[in-house]
């Protein structure tokens, strides 16, 4: 699955996406993962009210399955316009 | 009916003209300008972007009977005073043109995947979402 951060997570994490092997059935469980690897992670998902989720381009929840989804993006509310 | 993501400025005379046509009375356009003495740096989400864009501009014209439309988002360094949005409705009579251009500001700004840095280098800043934004955004659920 491909995972790709913007803005200040993009900043924190030092990268702007990564392939991911993971069997984690929820976008929460693969947040827990990706905090679990490094404190680069943690501090990135240390606060979450400030991070929203695309799931396959769309915005989603933190509750959405990620069974066959192809991409999930991390990034914080966005101020467009 | 289009929506376009760019990096180049557009011409909202050149733009606006092209919306006109038979049954047009009303054009209402929306033009955002980097205010401040700041630079702006837009970050967005190749592919979503145009999607979230173009799902707005439904939403607007399967509520309002709309014309014509147009969401143009500018990315990357912009400087004070530059156009960084232009949003125009076309309908036969001004309310739903008026509407439906604010309904699309008020999705875009909490919808649209961008993100605005302010400055330049070490002082640079990710601008904060603002409360209000989203308040604009669910006046419009009813």
């Amino acid at each position: 699955m491909r995972v790709l951060y913007f803005a200040w997570l993009r900043e924190r994490i030092g990268l702007p996406g990564e392939d991911v092997a993971t069997s984690a059935a929820l976008v929460r469980d693969l947040v827990d993962e990706l905090r679990s690897r490094e404190p680069r992670y943690e501090l990135a998902f240390a606060d979450m009210k400030s991070v929203r989720v695309a799931v396959d381009q769309v915005l989603s929840s933190f509750d959405a399955p990620l069974i066959g989804v192809k991409e999930v993006a991390f990034f914080p509310p966005m101020t467009g316009g | 009916m289009s929506v376009r993501v760019q990096a180049g400025d557009f011409d909202v005379g050149v733009e606006l003209a092209a919306l006109r046509g038979r049954d047009i009375g009303a054009l209402v356009s929306f033009s955002g300008i980097v205010r401040g003495k700041y630079q702006l740096e837009l970050e967005h989400y190749p592919g979503m972007t145009e999607k979230a864009l173009a799902g707005i501009e439904a939403q607007a014209v399967s509520r309002w009977a709309l014309q014509a439309s147009l969401i143009a988002h500018r990315y990357g360094v912009l400087q004070p005073g530059e156009q960084i949005v232009l949003v125009a409705a076309a309908a036969s009579h001004r309310h739903a043109a008026f509407e439906a251009a604010e309904f699309m500001m008020d999705y875009l700004k909490s919808e649209a995947p961008f993100w605005k840095k302010e400055g330049v280098g070490a002082d640079a800043k990710w601008v904060d979402a603002r409360v209000e934004d989203g308040v604009a955004m669910k006046r419009w659920d009813r």
